[in-house]
């Protein structure tokens, strides 16, 4: 397919009083990782249901695959799209299997290759072992990889997912990533909607910022850290003081932090007169991380509300 | 064609798993079986009545038994899948509406349709042994085609409940006022009207106002053809004016159809 997966073409949606989403413009293309941030009630659902064509747009011009998601036409393209809503509960007294082998029938699969699939996807989010048990003697994380595996059904060539690693404890959450890639690999999208912002970072190409319904920021981690301008950690251990009295490196100490916040662009001057002290032991270098960011971001649209107070491009 | 019949395979299954098939058909069938035998216990005899007697005692218990049954199967269809989230998640599958709609109403109804046909033909069975009359079949035949219509036509109502509230709680309070209002009060109401009011209704009249309760018409299809000692109240006047068996199946039909294409309409509106 040439163009991109999915475009958003200044897509807003409104309910009666309430804007959920104004103007947005984006574009998906095949085999990228979009994190998708934003605090509650920013427009992630909104974006994600408009997308998924179970909505319609006030305005604007949304199309996945080719055509507009909520048309007839694409409506055999539903099979190639995975979702994972937030805080779904299966039915309760089915077991697993029963649950995803339903799904697995509504995505097109014969009565007798869908429970074998499922098992297979079962098999594959690690809850096979629970299979035969009814949803309501699940913990929350296998509720939740249970909702994963009815999201993989079909490999899909566009995933949604809202929230997929809530209730996941560490070694599930590596496991999801992992995943994640792998199907990435095989050039599947996927839109990733996340509060939990550590640890997202390295597996997603670009991220999209949404407050109150507009798009704050959006493009590779790299170049919104560049338009942010945030500053670098840098923690230098063994120097004993020196650093205070090192005129240059003073203007970049912080007491409270207890290291020096470096703009990115001074970061290799700075390190290189790190490196030049003999005494020097060990050195931590932190870039801004995507919390930073998004936090970074999110003040810069609250200032701008209110014009009086001044941005800080550098700062704490 | 598939998908409705995985969504109603899949209803059907909750309905047997939640031991619905199995409560309704009990409870039909010691209902039926009872009044069979004890239905002239009043009169001071025991044993087999009449047919009429029997169809009669049946009739007017069915007609509060079934709405109710029908309503508190279906009331949380909707609402309760989209208190879940599962509602959201099966529209953005290959799944429209009107199947999901069509895939639950085959799967529900089939439970009420089961039940009442295990139920009430039991005691049709043992009637027909007792008796030896081929009216029993007929007239049983009769009874339970039309009871399967009412349970029918009260899930159609228990859907538009469903997918017109947001909170299951609320859906239950409306599945038991409009169970109230066809079951009990729409006869009170007529009665008032009936008595209070001189010359207020014909008889023509109120035959017209009872096709407005599809209870009313179950009872009409089964009473009509009974002998009018053994009917009382406000549909021994009703039955002399009464329309043809053909014309009250149509309208009990239409009151299945009419409810369910109602409930796509506003499933079709509904915000999610």
């Amino acid at each position: 397919m040439n163009g991109p997966l999915v475009s958003l073409n200044d897509v807003g949606k409104s309910y009666r009083q309430l804007d959920a989403l104004t103007s947005v413009n984006m574009t998906l293309n095949q085999g990228e990782v979009l994190g998708l941030f934003g605090h509650n009630g920013a427009g992630k659902t909104t974006m994600m249901k408009l997308i998924l064509g179970v909505i319609s747009p006030s305005q604007g011009q949304i199309k996945v695959m080719g055509g507009a998601p909520d048309s007839k036409e694409a409506w055999h393209l539903r099979e190639k799209i995975g979702y994972l809503p937030e805080n779904v509960s299966f039915y309760e007294q089915l077991t697993g299997l029963e649950v995803l082998t339903y799904f697995t029938k509504l995505k097109g699969f014969s009565g007798k290759e869908s429970k074998k699939y499922a098992v297979s996807l079962l098999e594959q989010v690690g809850v096979a072992h629970a299979m035969k048990r009814q949803v309501k003697t699940y913990s929350k994380g296998m509720r939740q990889r249970l909702g994963l595996a009815q999201a993989f059904i079909g490999e899909p060539k566009l995933l949604l997912l809202d929230e997929p690693t809530v209730g996941l404890d560490p070694l599930a959450t590596a496991d999801f990533y992992k995943t994640v890639d792998q199907l990435k690999s095989q050039g599947t999208s996927v839109i990733l909607c996340s509060h939990v912002l550590p640890g997202v970072e390295q597996h997603i190409d670009r991220a999209l910022i949404l407050s109150s319904g507009k798009v704050l920021a959006m493009g590779t981690l790299a170049h919104l850290r560049n338009k942010a301008n945030l500053a670098v950690a840098i923690r230098p251990s063994g120097l004993n003081g020196t650093v205070l009295e090192d005129a240059q490196l003073n203007a970049f100490f912080c007491k409270t932090s207890n290291n020096l916040l470096v703009p990115e662009n001074k970061k290799m001057t700075v390190l290189k007169q790190l490196l030049s002290y003999e005494n020097l032991i060990d050195i931590e270098v932190e870039t801004a991380s995507l919390e930073r960011i998004y936090q970074y971001y999110l003040t810069l649209d609250k200032k701008e509300l209110s014009p009086q107070s001044t941005v800080q491009g550098v700062g704490k | 064609m598939k998908q409705i019949l995985t969504v109603a395979n899949k209803e059907f299954q909750d309905g047997l798993r939640n031991r619905w098939l199995v409560s309704i058909t009990i409870i039909f069938a010691i209902l039926s079986i009872g009044l069979t035998y004890f239905g002239a216990a009043a009169s001071g005899s025991l044993g087999i009545t009449s047919l009429s007697t029997t169809v009669a005692s049946l009739a007017s218990l069915a007609v509060f038994l079934i709405p109710l049954i029908a309503l508190l199967l279906s009331y949380d269809s909707f609402v309760g899948e989209q208190e879940s989230g599962t509602l959201l998640l099966l529209l953005t599958y290959p799944l429209s509406k009107t199947q999901l709609l069509l895939g639950k109403f085959i799967g529900q109804g089939g439970i009420i349709a089961l039940a009442t046909l295990l139920g009430f033909g039991a005691s049709a069975i043992l009637l027909y042994f007792q008796l030896g009359d081929n009216g029993v079949l007929k007239t049983f035949a009769l009874f339970i085609a039309s009871a399967i219509l009412l349970g029918l036509s009260f899930t159609a109502i228990a859907y538009l409940i469903s997918l017109s509230v947001s909170e299951k709680s609320k859906a239950a309070g409306f599945a038991l006022i409009t169970w109230f209002l066809f079951a009990l009060a729409f006869d009170l109401a007529l009665l008032a009207l009936l008595v209070g009011i001189d010359n207020g209704l014909t008889q023509q009249g109120l035959t017209q106002l009872m096709i407005l309760n599809p209870a009313d018409i179950f009872r009409l299809v089964n009473l009509a053809g009974l002998d009018s000692s053994d009917v009382n109240g406000v549909l021994a006047i009703a039955i002399n004016a009464s329309l043809s068996q053909g014309q009250l199946f149509s309208i009990l039909i239409a009151w299945v159809i009419l409810p369910l294409t109602l409930a796509t309409f506003i499933f079709k509106k509904k915000k999610l």
